[in-house]
């Protein structure tokens, strides 16, 4: 193998697991030390300038960092990042002073945003600051899209969502409420005159069940995301007594859960497929299930039953499933039938884009279907002019996606109006800083703590079934909170080698606890991988592999269950080996005038700014060391 | 010194031995020596070692003497029995509990100064006595706990990292074990595993003395430029003259060479060390020609290594002293105590 390029930001970026998986790259063990050092308020913003939410995150992000966290492949279980973040923002102080400046004096560029939800608010925050005049349009009369009128209370408490709002709002958005879009064409050429338009607009609609009885039943069978935000705007405050909700994603669990805290007592869950296949998080299925709601599975919906008008209940096929050599799968009816009965229906079976304000004349085009066509690096249609991003860019996803979307349409909205070509995207902000401080010291706790994940503590059953609004999640409390934030290994924290001080002692191959480490005669990648301490066979997971030594072969170094534990460093004579944070800022289209909060104590800080508060129980600063900075262009 | 333990996490594909024990469960506390050291390589072979020939911890017995070297039998096999002796009278200790209990592995870890300078005599009287013990000189030319003196071993002319010019010929511990006896000889360097495993594993195998000298760098005070105990001196220097390969009994060996490439020798256990020959035709059963081929090689500034000798059938300290097979240790009263007849006996025949 060619020695790897390390200078390539990607290199040391994807060894950090979880900033990788990451939509936003939000800098996760950066944070997490933050907490570790009680300093919330720092945590926080690392987190808001990154994804904007964290308070709504830290209950409801999707956390596609967690699978990836590389505590999961040492340990059974990732760090509980997602509560960690919690913990940043249920103990922040006052964050207004270190919001950025919005200036009183305008740039003259106008940018609408159709719909309120996480997509257009990260656009507008995004701009704000560079002195854009952003309106925001939302057929809701509050801001927070399906934030607001999906997620339920229980699990997102309304003043969470205000908060965070309203950071974005206050900084002189304009939001023009209770106003539903009805033509693009109307808003590119006849009102205000914008610049850009951004389309936040989500995936509104939700998928029918077209089967026989829909009609009849029709005022007892719901769509689910249309009955959950009748609940969120208090227009439906009961539901019958028996109620079966078809579907298996997070929409069926927030709907199940949310009928038994409206009168549902016995809520059943009918998926069509294996329960091994619903598509809802692990934690959704396992909180539904607390709350005593069985999961039925493998029974394809038939007929919804009624009587005089009333729905009495649904008719199910049973199926079983069945794989054909080409590993297709296929549910074969077992001929026998299941009937439930109840009193209402809930149809959370998916959730569908639908532009009908989009005129098919004006420069947008469609492709497959019916959605537009969509530049996946700058975010811009065929309308050189609208962008769009969210859930309305690709289909339902989630809130940091909606988030990471926005980043990259602001910055293309940035560069578009400044007359700038949108491939030439800006770099990310990179620095890699030795975190040594004596012999055996370090700036990062290189302890590697043994315990398990916490349980993150929850209210009273009783009691949150019988208050709709009661948040069922308590969080960490800081001391929780601390321990966990322990587990997290530090993967920013880097194992960087030089071969020209490398003697070939084998200090480090002996010490590495996990068998990272083999010095061994150089191969193709897939023989090398054979060949180490331990063979190396996540492919993920990359080699760092380094030129030729004197004795004519090369250090290897696995980083699939590297501990950055740093004792390979501890144990080398000559520092060829060094533990050097990496920090990686993905470019945003405001680069903050005081860098992005944080700074951890660990050297090599970024502008933190005047604003840091005072740093407790952490180690001294780190003296002078030389520094390795790249800021890679 | 590293303040942190070791993180018991393990890499998830770290297997177990026959006995259920992974390599870690070989380990010791953390290393107290300079990052680097030689010695620490030598611990992780003898861990790398024991874990792969599934040897059972609690029929195991470090001992030592005083020194960097000395110190290590506390950074491996921490579930063994143990004993860190005076400087230099480690083989007395060594003699002794091997005469007591014959049934335990004993490997007795010293340096160049514990064995070659003040240890010299009692070494002497271990090898000659044929103690069935894996004797591990872990060499680096210096006294490395005391910062750096010259020691017994260290090449005469040599200038120390203090600019001090040795004036003393050096002791070949090779050499003198091949005079005195010793039923097998082998050197190893702590920077190359690949021959020195199996060399460790073919000395537990071995019944009687097994000297292993390992030249084993000392970062801090023995490996400047004009060392002949350096890491690259001597990987500069190394006359290897067998890499072995260690086979275990009861397994089967499947590496095969070119017919005249390789030599075969069956130990005391059944075990099998296969040495691909690497130098010119050599027979680790001839005692005089190895010693005359070692001094040749050390004469031309060169450092012969692998299995220099090997005497698989030579009868061990119980052999020659005709011993009980039950250990001493094992012994009642009525034993050791036969009765004043059979005493009477003794005495008439020393009459
Ligand atoms: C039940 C449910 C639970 C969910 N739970 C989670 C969760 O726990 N975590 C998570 O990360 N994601 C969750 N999601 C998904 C998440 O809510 C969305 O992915 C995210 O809100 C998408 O953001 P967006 O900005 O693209 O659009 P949206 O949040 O959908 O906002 C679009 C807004 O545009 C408005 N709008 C649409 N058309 C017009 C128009 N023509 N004129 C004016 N206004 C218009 C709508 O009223 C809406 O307010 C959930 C979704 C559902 C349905
Ligand atoms: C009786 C006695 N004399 C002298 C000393 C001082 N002393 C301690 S270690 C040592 C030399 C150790 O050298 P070596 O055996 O080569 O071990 P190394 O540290 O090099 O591994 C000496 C002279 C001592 N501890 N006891
Ligand atoms: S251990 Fe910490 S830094 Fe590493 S992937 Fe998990 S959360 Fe991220
Ligand atoms: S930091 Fe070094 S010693 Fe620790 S696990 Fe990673 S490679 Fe091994
Ligand atoms: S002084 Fe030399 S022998 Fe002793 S621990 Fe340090 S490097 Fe090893
Ligand atoms: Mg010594």
């Amino acid at each position: 193998m060619n020695p790897t390029d390390t200078a390539n930001p990607d290199y040391y970026h994807r060894v950090v697991d979880c900033q990788w998986a990451c939509p936003a790259h939000t800098p996760v063990p950066e944070y997490i030390r933050l907490i570790a050092a009680r300093r919330y308020t720092d945590a926080y913003m690392v987190n808001w300038w990154s994804n904007v939410f964290p308070g709504i995150l830290g209950r409801t992000c999707d956390r596609p960092c967690e699978p990836a966290c590389r505590r999961d492949r040492i340990d059974d279980k990732p760090v509980a990042i997602c509560r960690l973040k919690r913990v940043a923002a249920d103990n922040r102080g006052d964050i207004t002073p270190f919001l950025p400046r919005i200036p009183k004096e305008k740039n003259g560029r106008r940018i609408a945003c159709v719909g309120a939800g996480p997509a257009s608010l990260a656009v507008a925050r995004d701009l704000m600051p560079l002195g854009y005049e952003v309106v925001v349009y939302d057929e809701a009369d509050r801001a927070g899209g399906m934030m607001l009128s999906q997620i339920p209370a229980f699990r997102l408490p309304y003043e969470v969502l205000e908060d965070e709002v309203n950071y974005i709002l206050d900084m002189g958005v304009e939001f023009r409420s209770n106003h539903y879009v009805g033509s693009l064409k109307s808003l590119l050429e006849h009102e205000d005159d914008y610049d850009a338009i951004f389309i936040g607009t989500g995936a509104p609609r939700g998928r029918e069940l077209d089967i026989p009885g829909r009609q009849e039943a029709a005022d007892h069978i719901h769509i689910g995301i249309d009955w959950l935000s009748s609940v969120a705007f208090e227009h439906t405050e009961r539901i019958g007594r028996r109620v079966v909700v078809l579907g298996g994603g997070n929409t069926a669990m927030d709907c199940c859960r949310t009928a038994r805290r409206l009168g549902g007592e016995q809520v059943d869950v009918v998926v069509r497929s294996g329960f091994d296949e619903m598509k809802a998080s692990e934690w959704e299925i396992e909180e539904a299930m607390e709350e005593d709601i069985p999961i039925h599975n493998f029974l394809v919906p038939k007929e919804f039953l009624h009587e005089g008008g009333r729905l009495t209940g649904v008719r199910f096929d049973h199926v079983r499933r069945e794989v054909d050599e080409s590993g297709r799968r296929r549910l074969v009816p077992t001929g026998e039938e299941r009937i439930f009965e109840c009193d209402d229906v809930l149809v959370a079976i998916g959730q569908e884009n639908a532009f009908p304000w989009i005129e098919r004349d004006i420069g947008i085009e469609f492709g497959e279907w019916d959605m537009p066509v969509v530049d996946r690096v700058t975010f811009r249609t065929t309308h050189p002019k609208v962008f769009i991003g969210g859930d309305a860019a690709f289909g339902p996803e989630n809130i940091i996606w909606a988030v990471a979307h926005a980043h990259e349409a602001a910055i293309s909205i940035d560069r578009a109006c400044r007359g700038e070509d949108l491939h030439d995207r800006p770099p990310d902000h990179v620095t890699l800083v030795s975190q040594k401080m004596g012999i055996h010291e370090w700036s990062y706790d290189n302890d590697i703590d043994h315990a398990r994940r916490y349980i993150v503590p929850h209210a009273d059953k009783e009691k949150a079934l019988a208050e709709r609004r009661m948040e069922v999640e308590l969080g960490f409390d800081e001391d929780l909170g601390y321990k966990e934030a322990m587990r997290c290994l530090n993967c920013d924290v880097q194992t960087v080698f030089s071969e020209s001080l490398c003697i070939e002692c084998d200090a480090c191959v002996d010490v590495c606890p996990t068998d990272c480490i083999t010095f061994t005669e150089n191969g193709e990648e897939a023989d090398l991988r054979t060949r180490l301490m331990a063979p190396a066979r996540n492919e993920e997971q990359a080699l760092l592999v380094s030129d030729l030594l004197k004795t004519e072969r090369v250090m290897v170094k696995d980083e699939d269950v590297c501990l950055h534990c740093g004792l390979c460093a501890e144990r080398c004579p000559t520092s060829a080996w060094d533990m050097q944070k990496f920090l990686l800022d993905s470019a945003m289209a405001y680069e903050p005038e005081h860098g992005r909060g944080g700074g951890n104590g660990t050297g090599g800080e970024r502008g933190n700014g005047h604003w840091q508060p005072p740093q407790r129980g952490l180690p001294p600063e780190a003296p002078s060391q030389p520094r390795q900075e790249h800021d890679h262009a | 010194m590293t303040h942190i333990a070791k993180p018991r996490f393990t890499h998830p594909l770290l297997g177990t031995n026959a006995l259920g024990l992974s390599r870690r469960d070989y380990e010791g506390s953390m290393s107290t020596l300079c990052a680097g050291c030689g010695h620490d390589s030598i611990s992780a072979a003898i861990i790398q070692a024991c874990a792969e020939m599934s040897m059972p911890p609690h029929m195991m017995a470090k001992l030592s003497g005083i020194g960097c070297s000395s110190k290590t039998p506390n950074y491996f096999l921490s579930k063994s029995h143990g004993f860190n002796s005076v400087h230099g009278r480690m083989p007395s200790i060594a003699t002794g509990s091997n005469l007591a209990n014959h049934e335990l592995y004993y490997v007795g870890v010293s340096g160049d100064g514990d064995t070659a300078s003040i240890g010299l005599g009692q070494f002497a009287h271990a090898v000659r006595r044929q103690v069935n013990m894996l004797y591990v000189v872990e060499n680096n030319g210096t006294y490395g706990l005391t910062k750096g003196q010259l020691s017994a071993t260290a090449d005469v002319g040599m200038r120390s990292k203090t600019g001090e010019i040795n004036p003393h010929d050096s002791i070949d511990l090779v050499s003198l074990a091949l005079q005195l006896g010793a039923s097998f000889v082998a050197r190893g360097f702590s920077g190359d595993k690949e021959q020195l495993v199996p060399l460790i594993k073919a000395g537990f195998s071995h019944r009687g003395f097994a000297l292993l000298d390992i030249i084993s760098p000392c970062v801090t005070f023995n490996n400047h430029a004009e060392s002949t105990k350096s890491f690259d001196y001597v990987r500069e220097h190394n006359a290897m003259m067998n890499r072995p390969d260690f086979v275990p009994r009861r397994e089967e060996i499947t590496v095969s060479y070119e017919a005249g490439e390789s030599r075969d020798v069956t130990l005391h256990d059944g075990g099998v060390v296969r040495l691909h020959k690497l130098a010119e035709d050599y027979d680790p059963a001839d005692r005089v020609a190895a010693l005359h081929h070692v001094q040749e090689l050390q004469t031309k500034g060169e450092i012969p290594t692998g299995l220099i000798y090997v005497d698989a059938k030579a009868p061990d300290l119980h052999a020659r002293m005709g011993t009980p097979p039950v250990p001493l240790n094992r012994l009642g009263e009525a034993e050791l105590c036969p009765g004043s007849a059979r005493l009477e006996a003794i005495n008439s025949r020393l009459r």
